[in-house]
């Protein structure tokens, strides 16, 4: 099939599930954490709240657009701008599943490969600091410079762990493409442990993968890192001026920014789309399992209700689930969703462990996060890229 | 289509560093100086220099600016006040400026037929493989050299910043 139609194909789907991922992370957001304070969540709109983003999304478009009097206008508008563009051109980098055959035509399930790919996302991520810096300075806001300063200075400290705990693991895979370090994390030790780096061979990757995701949380300004936007101390940090949808935009660049590290993660350290134990055993089952089993629940709970309107949604979404185990059994998709699945829940389950954080830990204070950059993190990193590099030239 | 994205990258890149001089406020250059840097890693792209193209992004773009942006908003910059253009640099400034343009001319015309034209693709070595080994098998004796003085640069950063605390 011709290149290009081809690539047009494949950005629509991929763009597509990342812009309904991102609306849809907020509604997981505010569900997990209603749910961890003992709340219900958004539920008003459409069953269980499903509605919620597409509402959210109408009122932050239609919302007056507020110019402020005092600020510089060019970098004014110019800073969601950027902060939204690099917070989404990386998804077209990462692979999502091995390279497969459809209908004849045989291509990744990935946007492009390149053989720089690690770096590219490094790269254009570093650059999404300019978004929050010029918000917080074009804003001519005490609050939002604040806000700004903090950001900039926060994510330099935080980019040298985050590089150093990237470079272990490349070490022992020894290639720069998502692809290739996917694919170098395929197989099983001893025939049951899986060969991702955070257990491969001369030295799992344990340490770089915590500390990735500890930078990670820094680079997003998430939770207890989100010293930028510190609510009771900068009313709302560097976006403090902006509304509707320039203000959606940064919102948009932080989740954006939340799925790029998530799926880094997974490529990294957690074998991307290999299964945590061998197909021989099983392993394909698995989402069958799952799906049935929340199919199970959803009718169980349908026939002993606790709200009224559970007895007509949830044996709907018992049988959207079956449907969805169903899926997995037919051998002509199996093979796409299979990999798919590994890849998404890997990617779902760091992106709780980023909402868990966020609803149990308190915020770090300045001084604090600065000293814990530069004097924790960064030795630790250090020293395990040291201990990676001796092994791996010991043991090659 | 590469010569045609080579002209644009190009453009940009002279655009930006006009824009650079041109500008009054330092925010405004010093982001100018960030597209330059774009524009730059976008030609080593071209070139076939991978890995150069991603370091550029990475320290310059995404390091070295964001520490510049850093300071000018700290130390709250503001705009520049222009000098006042005496009589003497109004009337022989553009001629001289053409007579420099003219002599670079002249200079790539000279040297123009004796090098062949650059072509897109034909340069392999600039993957991470490719520039790591020559770093550490031609070039060793440089890059040693180069990351002592590093050190040392950083060393005398932390002794004058030191200094000026107390």
């Amino acid at each position: 099939m011709n290149f290009y139609l081809l690539s047009l194909i494949k950005t629509a789907i991929v763009v597509g599930i990342f812009m309904h991922v991102l609306a849809y992370l907020q509604w997981i957001e505010r569900k997990v954490i209603a749910h961890v304070q003992l709340r219900v969540g958004p539920r008003r709109v459409g069953p269980h709240g499903l509605l919620q983003p597409l509402a959210d999304v109408i009122k932050l478009v239609t919302k007056e657009d507020i110019l402020p009097s005092h600020v510089n206008k060019v970098f004014y508008f110019l800073a969601p701008f950027i902060a939204v563009t690099f917070a989404l051109i990386s998804i077209s980098v990462i692979p999502f599943g091995p390279i497969i055959t459809v209908g004849g035509v045989r291509t990744a399930m990935q946007l492009t490969d390149l053989n720089i790919g690690v770096l590219f996302i490094f790269g254009i991520s570093g650059l999404g600091v300019y978004g929050v810096a010029l918000a917080g300075w074009a804003s001519n806001n005490k609050y939002a410079l604040m806000g700004g300063l903090r950001s900039s200075a926060q994510m330099i400290s935080y980019e040298l762990p985050m590089a150093l705990a990237l470079a272990a693991p490349l070490l022992i895979l020894n290639t720069l493409s998502l692809r290739e370090i996917a694919n170098g994390q395929a197989g099983f030790y001893l025939g049951f442990i899986p060969r991702w780096s955070i257990f491969q061979m001369p030295f799992p990757q344990i340490f770089s993968f915590i500390l990735f995701l500890i930078a990670g949380f820094a680079e997003t300004n998430r939770v207890p890192f989100d010293l930028p936007e510190a609510e009771n101390e900068l009313v709302a940090g560097f976006h403090v001026e902006y509304a509707s949808m320039k203000f959606a935009s940064f919102f948009m660049a932080e989740y954006a920014n939340m799925v790029t590290v998530s799926c880094v993660a997974t490529l990294l350290f957690l074998g991307g789309w290999h299964p945590i134990f061998p197909e021989k055993y099983g392993s394909g089952l698995i989402p069958v399992a799952i799906f049935a089993g929340s199919a199970l629940l959803c009718f169980f709970h349908a026939a002993n209700p606790a709200r009224p309107f559970d007895r007509i949604t949830l044996p709907v979404f018992g049988l959207l689930f079956l449907g969805a185990a169903g899926l997995f059994l037919l051998p002509p998709v199996q093979f796409i969703l299979l990999p798919l699945f590994w890849f998404s829940a890997k990617v779902l389950i760091i992106l709780f462990v980023f909402i868990w954080v966020r609803a149990t830990l308190p915020r770090f204070r300045y001084d604090q996060l600065m000293r814990f950059a530069w004097t924790f993190m960064f030795p630790v990193a250090l020293i395990n890229l040291f201990i990676t590099a001796l092994l791996v030239a010991l043991f090659p | 289509m590469d010569a045609l994205l080579f002209m644009i990258f190009a453009a940009i890149a002279v655009i930006c560093g006009i824009n650079l001089v041109v500008q009054t406020h330092p925010i405004s250059s010093a982001l100018s100086l960030v597209g330059v840097m774009g524009a730059l890693a976008a030609l080593y792209l071209l070139l076939g220099g991978e890995f150069i193209a991603a370091a550029q992004l990475v320290v310059y773009a995404g390091a070295i600016m964001v520490l510049f942006v850093f300071v000018i908003m700290l130390l709250n910059a503001g705009t520049e006040k222009k000098m006042v253009v005496r009589p003497l640099g109004k009337y022989l400034g553009a001629p001289f400026l053409l007579i420099f343009f003219g002599m670079i001319a002249y200079m790539i015309q000279r040297i123009l037929p004796a090098s062949s034209p650059v072509v897109f693709g034909a340069f392999q070595g600039g993957t991470a493989e490719g520039i790591g080994r020559s770093l550490f098998t031609v070039y060793l004796l440089p890059f040693e050299v180069t990351s002592v003085l590093i050190l040392i640069a950083i060393l005398g950063a932390i002794v004058l910043a030191r200094k000026e605390v107390d």
